[in-house]
């Protein structure tokens, strides 16, 4: 099986390509990247005249639902709305029911994702047993069955012990803990950014101190046992801003930003949308502003959607009662493209930190064009105009806070594993 | 005349026209209730429903006796009778309701934004009886019409809330209410119980009452919920009622002539020590009066009713 990719414009941030050249794939793997645009006859063919052609995009946060709350998700539909959004690779969170904090939970994700035959999927282990933050999981088993990285996603760790014993523990196995940083008890009954909007509202707040008092603790910790902490969905300004000093001071840190907290404020919440209702919450311009220069200058490794996926009747309950999450992985594109569009981002940066930046994080394979990679490629018209309908989303859910926005940029085609994924 | 909007949401929804014109309308109707019978027919063959999904006594009582007095048929519906607790969602229960075509929706809701939910899901108009944390405009409405009884104005009035801004749909209805007809606004309790954002509305923030009592020309004194208040907030009622409560020593240098005025159901010896609360300054039970009034002007206007 040889296909070729022709015409378009390559960007792979992994070797600092970035002009015309033609992709040669063969067996799964890229051949070659190449200027020469002759090809023998035993190519199939993707003429990508006027479209970018990158690495395949990977997105380390999702939620897949997979097994347990498949009336929001599950893995097939989760792979099939990850390759419609040029996603090759997918790290899924280990919130399913049961919980994966066991080697015999991953074994079976994984089986069903190979079913599921579309894009790499590689989970995350639960931190803790059942995610109660109590006693430690079997880290080592997981990683053995094919766990990259470590994370209580959705139920912050609140015992800085075992937080601690963690992080010491997996880096005994060589896998990232990921934080999703937030006090419980200063977010407790929140449903929103603490602020204007939330006053206006009369919801109860979730104010930004909540997630940045966690992270700083995390910080340290992270310093204190040497090991690699990611920091998840980082949302405000002074918390991006300890994770640069942290850096600086050479602390073992990585983090990922959302394009939803990139580019929208707590006003999407205005007239009660609970589409707009994500934890951490949407915060204020001058937030998405830091996040975007963190983006911008490196700070911020990879953006990750956190993609999660929720049922209508789990949404339309009122704003209080709504869970919180939205779904991403069909939007990030043309989301992320509107800081492109105004100058904020430059193009490269926005595909290294959907390619290359995430693979570095969590040592995958994938994320650049080298000889041998794995031939996973996206190709996409960053000019092409788009409405965003869920109607038309192969998630299974429409909790979109983008519905009804014309927006730029679509993928044409999804390649993974030199296959053909999907095809606008 | 006609109000701007469909639904009463909040205080949001009105211009300063419609503010006058319930004011006005509700005046005119006032009389009704002193007649020896209470009735009028200009909601014949209407019906109101009234959705009360969190307890209340008095703004139920009020809506239903004002539907009556404009003969409209009321049906209750309450959250310990409705279907919600057989797993019906709200939004079903509430679809059902409109299959029953009705003219008004009346929805009280613990949690913000529920009244929102269900005018996006039915035809009627819905009035907010009180949503959660977040407004209750119908008594903020009978306030201003309280406030313009007995000072025969509203313009440059000082007005004082007290008590716990950031969990009052009362307070927030009011504040938005008496900044928009030109009233000077001061709200005052300890800073655990202030809004996070308090900052963007044209009022004066004090922590002590003390500071804002002797200007004021109305006080208005907010309930403690007790069932919402965690003891993260504030240590104790007894403490709350010395520092925070209208009392003999809070009140020493009040106008000779200000009026006094709580939402009810008072809280005596916390919020209010029984002497204030009974004492001449108090237009408690007045508000009640007009809350009667108001609502019938609202239910009138919004269901295009018939000449008086």
């Amino acid at each position: 099986m040889k296909l070729a990719v022709l015409n378009g414009h390559v960007i792979d941030p992994s070797q600092n390509l970035d002009g015309n050249y033609t992709v040669l794939i063969e067996d799964g793997v890229i051949r070659d990247v190449t200027a020469s645009k002759k090809l023998d006859d035993r190519y199939q063919v993707i003429d990508a005249k006027g479209a970018m052609v990158t690495p395949g995009f990977i997105d380390v946060h999702t939620h897949l639902r997979d097994p347990g709350f498949e009336h929001r998700e599950d893995i097939e539909s989760g792979s099939k709305a990850a390759a419609a959004g040029g996603f090759t690779t997918i790290l899924c969170m280990a919130n399913t029911n049961p919980v994966n904090d066991n080697a015999s939970v991953t074994e079976m994700i994984l089986k069903r994702a190979k079913e599921a035959g579309l894009v790499n999927i590689f989970p995350v282990g639960a931190l803790s047993k059942g995610l109660k933050g109590e006693e430690m999981a079997e880290i080592g088993e997981m990683v053995h069955a094919g766990c990259v990285a470590i994370s209580d996603d959705g139920m912050p760790v609140m015992n800085g012990r075992l937080m601690r014993h963690a992080l010491e523990y997996a880096k005994t196995f060589k896998v990232p803990v990921i934080t999703h940083a937030e006090d419980l008890t200063l977010s407790a009954g929140g449903s929103m950014h603490e602020g204007r909007v939330s006053t206006a509202l009369g919801l109860e707040g979730i104010p930004a101190v909540a997630e940045e008092s966690m992270i700083q603790r995390d910080l340290l910790l992270a310093q204190l046992t040497g090991h690699h902490l990611h920091v998840a969905h980082v949302s405000t300004r002074r918390g991006i801003e300890m994770i640069r000093r942290a850096k600086a001071e050479g602390v073992r840190v990585t983090c990922e930003v959302t394009p939803h907290h990139l580019t929208l404020t707590d006003e999407a919440c205005l007239k009660y949308n609970a589409n707009a209702k994500v934890n951490p919450p949407l915060r204020t311009p001058s937030d998405c502003e830091a996040l975007i220069t963190a983006l911008d200058d490196g700070t911020a490794d990879c953006i990750a959607t956190d993609h999660a996926p929720h049922s209508q009747d789990e949404k339309l309950t009122g704003f209080g009662c709504a869970n919180m999450g939205l779904i991403g992985m069909e939007t990030a594109l043309p989301v992320c493209l509107k800081l492109v569009g105004e100058k904020k981002l430059s193009l490269k940066r926005l595909i290294e930190s959907l390619t290359t930046g995430p693979a570095k994080i969590f040592a995958l394979p994938g994320g650049g064009f080298k000889k041998g990679s794995p031939a996973d490629v996206t190709i996409f018209d960053p000019a092409r105009e788009v409405t965003v309908q869920s109607e038309n989303f192969s998630s299974k859910s429409r909790n979109t806070p983008w519905e009804g926005m014309k927006l730029k940029g679509k993928v044409l085609f999804t390649v993974c594993a030199g296959r053909v994924v999907w095809e606008s | 005349m006609n109000l701007s909007t469909h639904h009463i949401l909040g205080v949001e929804d009105l211009n300063n026209q419609d503010v006058e014109l319930i004011l006005k309308t509700a005046e005119n109707l006032k009389e009704i209730s002193l007649r020896p019978v209470k009735k009028v027919p200009a909601l014949r063959g209407k019906t109101i429903l009234l959705c009360f999904f969190e307890p209340s006594t008095r703004t139920r009582a009020s809506f239903e006796m004002a539907a009556k007095r404009l003969s409209a048929d009321t049906l209750n519906f309450s959250a310990s009778d409705s279907a919600i607790n057989k797993g019906e969602s709200l939004l079903d229960t509430v679809r059902n309701l409109q299959a029953m075509d009705p003219d008004l929706l009346v929805v009280r809701h613990g949690f913000s934004g529920i009244p929102h939910l269900l005018a996006r899901a039915v035809r009627c108009p819905v009035i907010n009886a009180g949503d959660g944390l977040h407004e209750h405009p119908t008594q903020a409405l009978l306030d201003l019409l309280t406030i313009q009884n007995i000072k025969k104005k509203i313009k440059g009035l000082n007005v004082a809330i007290i008590g716990d801004i950031a969990h009052s749909r009362v307070a927030r209805s009011n504040i938005l209410l008496l900044t928009k007809m030109g009233v000077k606004v001061s709200v005052a309790g300890p800073a655990s119980m202030m809004p996070a954002a308090i900052d963007q509305y044209d009022v004066e923030v004090a922590y002590d009452i003390r500071e804002v009592i002797p200007k004021a020309d109305v006080i208005m004194m907010l309930r403690i919920q007790r069932e919402r208040q965690d003891a993260c907030r504030f240590p104790s009622l007894r403490e709350y009622a010395r520092f925070f409560g209208l009392n003999k020593q809070t009140m020493k240098d009040a106008k000779k002539d200000v009026v006094i005025m709580h939402p009810g159901p008072v809280n005596r010896g916390v919020e209010i020590a029984p002497e204030i609360a009974d004492s001449p300054h108090s237009v408690i039970l007045d508000q009640v009066t007009n809350g009667v009034a108001v609502r019938m002007a609202l239910l009138y206007l919004l269901c295009g009713g018939k000449e008086i």
